[in-house]
């Protein structure tokens, strides 16, 4: 008897325990920070404490004489070994990228930005000796308020960029000052800011390197989610050959967009490894993280939609002015565009113009975060749904069923352009609304009002939209972006039919372990446990983009399919020479090769792998090893949507908000692990529910950021969140093989507005229209007393 | 430098240590226990939580002089014979971990609060890991494996009294 007689038919759609777990549980863990070299050093690095100031002189000497320093420099000391860090998105012809070098020396341009270095024998004796390096600083105003960093006379935060402007955007689809006119024409214009956020996966960032001096090999370990682009970047930084150098991603404590980078510190600590012959390890303190690793978000939404007074959107106008931070890091100034698609939602729109101002300020540089772009883009719609909404006194729902895009019209193309290939709004929202007691809430919120109890119930509601699977090579060059978005698999069945899946993402929390493996048995017929997946080493998979914007599986995957495809191809010729028939009498079904119509006889995939290992009678024209390559480049998007839908108690005396019930009805196609599913959209709601009540990154005047720790920055905890209700349909995308989505960010962007939108609607009897993130009980308890903000 | 005799679990350590290495270092950089990880400086993530004479305590908070003698069971040491703790246990079928980084610490407080009391409601569970961010879960699946846990210990405890679910040594 063969293993695969024992598989069950299908692995996908099951909620398989994830292998992950074992080691995570039982602290066999490899996190950066745990890898040990012999002869390892530690580095710290000195940073700013000031947000603007010109570096006068940096003196590391005393630093260098401290117990257990090897060697300590400043930026000038080592400005020649390397160049300014990347930016891989031009996003337009007037984009200034000013320089950016991994240890400052002209000037310090935010708290946190580096300026030396101390390498020591221990942490502790490399932290100690940070104090005896002597900065003079001349300080320079800070640069904190976007629209007075572009007025006439702000300081600059780069000389050579004037107004501090990074960059202009705009884009016009359709004629929206058409649609604004005309006698039964409602405009609507609102302000929103989408506030700064610290991305905080619970494992800060760490690197360490090490290097042969003598080869010129150099091996980085880091906590990143893109090991293939750091090696990369940090090859052509250094002036190092691509492929001396490898890099790792050991085990990665969460990401959410914020290892999406290439550091100053990947840059570093190899230089120091080259430079000093030995090992070097850093990791970076929680306050560090909250000042150098990027920040997300932070964008002024200026918008207006225009509508029939009988509820027919027509044109929506987007002004984004967005905050670039000091410098820009890989992706920077593309996180605010990347939404531009996504602001006109589900809904039918005649026209939809956009513009955006990048601009530079004296703070933490932003960058993805869960969502980027469009979480701040489905924010924007969602909100000005419900003020819409109001003003025309329209229940919201039915305002959205109005206008949105009926299942009977897919595909269809957005107002953008954008063909979106599937969808069902109204199975979502009808799945979520039953879920939700929708009915009952309205009833129970009539009742509260009515009697002026001083807790009020709100209802919201995010009937949402987004794109993922990052992405197509031919857009991604059409948009200035250095990269491609094709994603690599290789699959190898070994002589003895184990299963090896090498692919270029690289997992942090997601489980690619376990549903790729889930994936692959499917797509090979063998079982799920003789299949290993390898990841997250540019030695080991040295072909792949990485882990980010929901493509894993939607990019990854289908490049898994793929490759099994033509591994069966090359088994189904070795199988038909053993079997002594034409190749396309070969069947293959469940793992087993069969000459049509002749049942009884046949070879399984095992071991026509092992008669193609041994290559004793292999077919004219076929290679030994049954292996095959896959580098999928898709040709589209795909476009996951639900319906979210959060009900909140608001204490009206104290300004409290309580979440009473959260239901998600989420479609993200065809579900390969419900378990892995459901717990993305557990985390990523929980992520949106934080911006929306609990959490900002706050600067004061002078460029202090005053939520440096876990102390200041509002992290959810257990007993500040309820449990949330789970549901959703199953669409299959029409674009991919496997009818998947993507599922990493649905969460963060559906649940912001949901909320936002209930603790709203629970104020409107009090003239409340807007309260402004996060919802603390002070702003709205003062929204309450004050009315519109 | 202070000389400081720990059992950590099951095994004596001892080194000299500087007064103020932190216990969650002593772990990582002397005994070899890199399972315990750091999350943040302020104590508030509850990352390196650990049990220390059974109860359960932020290793980044207490100085590694401060617990010579006694007996320090970290997420290491919780299986017992290769097999899962049942709280181990809950988080694997529950789901309750992702990224897996503050797994460690959320078990060992999910233990210390079921050997206080065996049979929480979900809302003592929130408030008894509030000490203990997540990232990743949004903490539905591991409330849930707290629950299980706490079921699973209640109807094992009579059958496997020879056999105590937590695998601590000396009582606080």
């Amino acid at each position: 008897m063969t293993a695969t007689q024992d598989a069950p038919t299908r692995w996908v759609g099951r909620p398989q325990l994830r292998r992950e777990d074992a080691r995570l549980l039982t602290g066999q863990t490899s996190w950066t920070d745990n890898i040990r070299l012999p002869g390892m050093l530690h580095a710290a690095i000195l940073r700013s404490p000031m947000a603007h100031a010109r570096i006068v002189s940096v003196d590391v000497s005393a630093a260098q004489e401290r117990p257990g320093v090897v060697a300590a420099f400043s930026g000038a000391d080592l400005a020649g070994a390397w160049s300014s860090l990347p930016t891989a998105w031009t996003v337009s012809s007037d984009m200034k990228s000013p320089s950016h070098l991994p240890l400052a020396t002209d000037k310090v341009r935010h708290v946190g930005d580096g300026v030396a270095v101390v390498v020591a024998t221990s942490r502790y004796a490399a932290a100690d000796a940070l104090e005896a390096i002597d900065v003079e600083y001349e300080p320079l105003p800070a640069v904190i308020d976007m629209e007075a960093a572009l007025a006439e006379g702000s300081a600059l935060v780069h000389d050579d960029v004037p107004g501090n402007l990074c960059f202009t955007w705009r884009e016009d689809h359709g004629d929206y000052a058409a649609t604004t006119t005309g006698d039964d024409v409602v405009v609507v214009r609102r302000r929103y800011v989408n506030q700064r956020l610290i991305p905080t996966p619970m494992e800060p960032r760490a690197v360490v390197a090490s290097a042969t001096p003598s080869t010129g090999e150099v091996t980085i370990w880091s906590s990143t989610q893109v090991p293939h682009f750091v090696r990369i970047f940090v090859a052509l930084n250094a002036g190092w050959p691509e492929h001396k150098v490898r890099v790792i991603a050991p085990d990665v404590g969460g990401g959410f967009g914020s290892k999406l980078d290439v550091y100053a510190e990947e840059v570093i600590l190899p230089v120091l490894a080259t430079r000093l012959g030995r090992p070097v390890a850093w990791t970076e303190t929680r306050s560090e993280n909250c000042q150098a690793t990027i920040h997300g978000r932070d964008l002024i939404q200026d918008v207006e939609i225009s509508a029939t007074r009988d509820g027919k959107v027509r044109g929506l106008k987007v002004d984004l002015t967005a905050d670039m931070g000091a410098y820009l890091q890989l992706l920077t100034p593309s996180i605010p565009l990347l939404g531009r698609y996504m602001y006109p939602g589900i809904y039918r729109f005649e026209a939809h113009t956009l513009t955006c101002r990048g601009v530079f300020s004296t703070k933490t540089p932003t960058d993805a975060y869960r969502g980027a772009g469009r979480p701040e883009a489905t924010f924007v719609i969602e909100r000005i749904m419900d003020e819409l909404a109001a003003e025309l006194g329209i229940e919201p729902l039915e305002l959205r069923r109005r206008n949105w895009i009926p299942h009977d019209q897919f595909p269809y193309t957005s107002v953008c352009g954008l063909e979106y290939d599937s969808g069902n709004y109204e199975e979502a929202t009808d799945k979520a609304t039953d879920l939700f007691g929708y009915d009952e809430l309205r009833a129970e919120q009539a009742r509260r009002r009515e009697s002026g109890d001083p807790v009020q119930l709100g209802i919201g509601i995010s009937t949402y939209t987004e794109m993922c699977g990052l992405a197509p090579s031919r857009w991604l060059g059409r948009e200035g972006y250095v990269a491609g978005g094709w994603e690599a698999a290789t699959v190898r069945v070994t002589l003895t039919g184990q299963v090896e899946v090498v692919v270029g993402t690289s997992p942090h929390g997601q489980g690619h372990g376990t549903t790729f493996a889930q994936v692959a048995a499917d797509a090979l017929g063998v079982p799920y446990e003789s299949v290993e997946v390898v990841y997250g080493d540019t030695s080991r998979a040295p072909m792949g983009l990485d882990t980010y914007g929901s493509r894993s599986l939607a990019v990854g995957g289908v490049a898994i399919v793929r490759a099994a495809e033509k591994v069966v191809e090359q088994a189904r010729a070795v199988a038909a020479h053993l079997l002594e028939a034409d190749p396309r009498d070969v069947e293959f079904e469940a793992g087993t090769f069969r000459v049509r119509g002749t049942p009884g006889e046949g070879r399984t995939i095992q071991e026509v792998a092992g008669a193609a290992f041994v290559a004793h009678d292999l077919p004219e024209g076929v290679e030994p090893f049954l292996a095959a390559t896959a580098v999928l480049d898709p040709e589209t998007f795909s476009f996951p949507h639900g319906t979210h839908l959060c009900a909140v108690e608001v204490d009206t005396e104290t300004g409290f908000v309580r979440i009473r019930a959260y239901v998600a009805v989420d479609d993200v196609g065809t579900v390969v692990n419900p378990l892995v599913v459901e717990g993305q959209v557990h985390g990523g709601i929980t992520q949106g529910v934080a911006q929306a009540l609990f959490e900002e990154a706050v600067y004061d005047d002078d460029g202090n950021l005053l939520t440096s720790t876990l102390v200041d920055y509002m992290v959810p905890s257990a007993a500040d969140v309820p449990a949330w209700t789970v549901d959703r349909t199953e669409t299959p995308a029409t674009t991919n093989p496997l009818g998947v989505k993507g599922v990493g960010e649905t969460g963060a962007i559906a649940s912001t507005p949901a909320v936002v939108n209930a603790v709203v609607d629970a104020l409107r009897p009090y003239g409340v229209t807007d309260v402004r993130m996060p919802c603390t009980p002070e702003r709205v308890w003062r929204a309450i007393q004050g009315g519109t903000q | 430098m202070p000389r400081v005799r720990v059992t950590v679990d099951g095994t004596v350590q001892e080194h000299e240590v500087e007064a103020r290495l932190l216990l969650v270092h002593f772990l990582r950089d002397l005994a070899g226990k890199v399972g315990t990880p750091v999350g943040c400086d302020t104590s508030n993530c509850g990352a390196c939580t650990v049990l220390v004479d059974g109860v359960s305590v932020k290793s980044c908070s207490v100085l590694a002089v401060q617990v010579e003698g006694s007996d320090v069971t970290t997420i290491e040491g919780l299986a017992t014979d290769g097999r899962f703790h049942p709280v181990q246990q809950a988080f694997h079928e529950s789901h309750g971990l992702q990224c897996g980084y503050c797994t460690p610490g959320m078990v060992m407080a999910a233990v210390d609060l079921l050997s206080t009391d065996p049979d929480p409601d979900e809302q003592q569970v929130r408030e008894a890991l509030e000490g203990n961010l997540c990232r990743c879960t949004g903490y539905h699946n591991i409330v849930r494996a707290v629950l299980a846990a706490a079921r699973t210990m209640r109807s094992d405890a009579p059958a496997e009294a020879e056999a105590p679910a937590t695998p601590v040594g000396g009582q606080a």
